[in-house]
């Protein structure tokens, strides 16, 4: 094939791919800096500022809304979950990795099917625990349900990365007098550490984006995490606040798609280790 | 791999073995405990009579929960429109994916940049991504909508009619439209992610020799590329099938299920019959008719996976 031809295909085709991905985030932005008198005019050309930008709509998101309290139960809740999933996920993929054998693959199969089951499934039963455990309608139940999301996932994608690392690694520091868990401690804990890294992005993401849980358990405002509150409280009957709704879209997106742009590399080759050992299981 | 080749004592294997149960029964127990117990509770609960204000399962009802279901005319196009939005977005997503992840094996500048932007619809909160897209789609605001009658294909004159615009969400055919879009859009980061990892995996002299044979982009393409990538494309299915099959959010906030019930689907189904209708035991046999199509959407993909890895 031609070589500029294939240039231009290249770079069209990545410009077509990259548009369609932030459309509807630069729609936000440009959405958020707009007067309400500019934005409701439908014959204006949508994408320019006619009586000029306004920042009133985000300081209206900070100082007249429960947008704050929403990203701090989301941060609290997230931390935790983060914590728990890291404390039950590290070492049963290391267990699954190394210590079971042919067993360890079977198990590791068991837990993607776990991972296939949706919390669509099993939200009624939760909301059911969770007020059994005295836990509903406050973001502890949150804490509490949210690794079943994550535990399952990030185990999976750590026992990828633990089984890349050569397993000939611990038996030598085992050799040179360290125990088993001594082995897992100084040897492949820190060489997984891209792989938990990963998996910190992953679990807190995870936390954040689920809408049912949150949208079952919690009635009250004050215990709301950003993905209910949010689309639900700057939500005044029929009338939506566009760009102060626009404005947390785009606060919460933008740090997030940094640190996933900024892993990208990480997740292909989690996927990589993931996807060899899955398939040569 | 493992460690039955190196000699060592007996004692040690026991004890490898202990700590082994050690360090996996906490995920084990959290795991059993919070997502084996309510999966039993959802079953038990389907065949009960259990309300919101009674929450108990005091009485078992049979399948009356699910004979009733299969009258309502709602909970038909629910079960119809959960597969039809499944499988136009897996079959659109995989092509998708499978052309991103080909331009994406290249180096080029400016590389990070793109990829951080590409990967932003995946790094956004579902809910949010929602709001963003009923935005984008709104039936009077639409900068989709102003753009298409700019250049003339909407509004007066304009081949798709005097009207100026589409409302996407007030339409049976666009709002499923529209739904299968947003789950595109934000799937597309992580399908390309799974293949780029299986086409990177894919030994680079295959693509030599393909080179030296003469052979063209296209022809590399089809007859290397994706029968190779077939064990990966599986993964990628049953990832994004899950994700799609089991997702409420989306729905729920871009056309709540209208418009009627046009784009209904049964995971928001069992939400509006069990958490809003209060009827617990029926949302539960609503949820819980995913369970037979998630089953064998995973043993298909498994199968898959496997008979191409004896080959």
């Amino acid at each position: 094939m031609n070589k500029s031809l294939r240039n231009t295909g290249f770079y069209g085709g990545l410009l077509l791919f990259t548009l369609f991905a932030v459309f509807p985030a630069l729609w936000g932005v440009i959405t958020v800096f707009k007067k309400s008198a500019d934005l409701y005019t439908p014959t204006a050309d949508p994408f320019l500022y006619h009586p000029g930008p306004t920042f009133s709509h985000l300081s209206y998101l900070f100082t007249s809304t429960s947008f704050m309290t929403f990203a701090m139960n989301s941060i609290i809740i997230g931390v935790c979950v983060v914590a728990i999933t890291l404390l039950l996920s590290v070492p049963a993929a290391y267990a699954l990795a190394r210590l079971s054998g042919s067993w360890g693959a079977r198990s590791g199969m068991a837990l993607f099917l776990v991972y296939l089951i949706p919390p669509t499934l099993l939200f009624l039963p939760m909301y059911q625990v969770v007020t059994f455990l005295g836990l509903a309608d406050s973001i502890w139940g949150l804490v509490a349900v949210y690794p079943t999301i994550t535990v399952p996932f990030c185990t999976w994608l750590l026992l990828g990365f633990f089984k890349s690392i050569p397993g000939d690694l611990d038996e030598a520091a085992m050799i040179d007098g360290c125990s088993r868990f001594g082995a897992f401690l100084r040897v492949a804990l820190p060489l997984a550490l891209p792989g938990i890294g990963a998996c910190v992005v992953f679990a807190f993401s995870l936390q954040l984006s689920d809408y049912i849980y949150a949208a079952t358990f919690i009635t009250s405002t004050g215990s709301m995490p950003i993905s209910v509150g949010v689309p639900t409280q700057l939500v005044r009957g029929d009338v939506f606040f566009w760009q102060s709704l626009m404005a947390a879209d785009v606060i919460v997106a933008i740090p997030l798609a940094i640190a996933y742009g900024l892993l990208f590399d990480k997740l292909v080759s989690g996927f990589q280790s993931a996807e060899t050992s899955a398939t040569h299981a | 791999m493992n460690n039955n080749g190196t000699a060592k004592s007996a004692h040690f294997i026991d004890q490898d073995r202990r700590l082994g149960w050690a360090m996996l029964s906490p995920a084990v127990i959290y795991i059993v405990g919070f997502i084996g117990v309510p999966f039993v509770l959802a079953i038990l609960l389907s065949f009960s009579n259990a309300t919101v204000g009674s929450p108990g399962i005091h009485k078992l009802v049979g399948f009356e929960n699910y004979i009733s279901l299969l009258h309502q005319p709602t909970f038909t196009t629910a079960l119809k429109n959960s597969i039809l939005i499944t499988f136009l977005t897996l079959v659109i997503l995989l092509v998708l994916a499978t052309i991103l992840s080909e331009l994406l094996a290249i180096e080029f500048r400016y590389k990070k940049v793109f990829q951080t932007l590409l990967i932003l619809p995946w790094a956004m909160p579902v809910s949010l991504a929602a709001i963003a897209w009923l935005w984008l789609l709104d039936s009077q605001f639409s900068p989709i909508d102003w753009m298409l009658t700019q250049i003339g294909i909407l509004g007066p004159g304009g081949f798709l009619g005097p009207a100026r615009h589409l409302y996407y969400l007030g339409r049976d055919v666009l709002a499923i439209a529209s739904i299968v879009t947003v789950n595109i859009w934000r799937l597309l980061p992580l399908a390309t992610v799974i293949v780029l990892a299986g086409r990177l995996s894919i030994p680079q002299d295959r693509f030599d020799q393909a080179k030296i044979d003469g052979a063209g982009f296209f022809r590399t393409l089809f007859s290397i590329t994706i029968p190779a990538l077939m064990p990966v494309l599986t993964v990628a299915i049953l990832f994004t099938a899950l994700v799609v099959f089991g997702d409420m959010t989306t729905v729920a906030l871009l056309t709540r299920g209208g418009p009627g019930h046009a784009s209904q689907v049964l995971p928001y189904w069992a939400f509006l019959q069990g958490i809003q209708g209060g009827d617990l035991a029926g949302g539960a046999a609503v949820a819980l008719f995913m369970l037979p199509i998630l089953l064998v959407v995973a043993i298909l993909a498994l199968r898959i996976a496997y008979r191409s890895e004896e080959a």
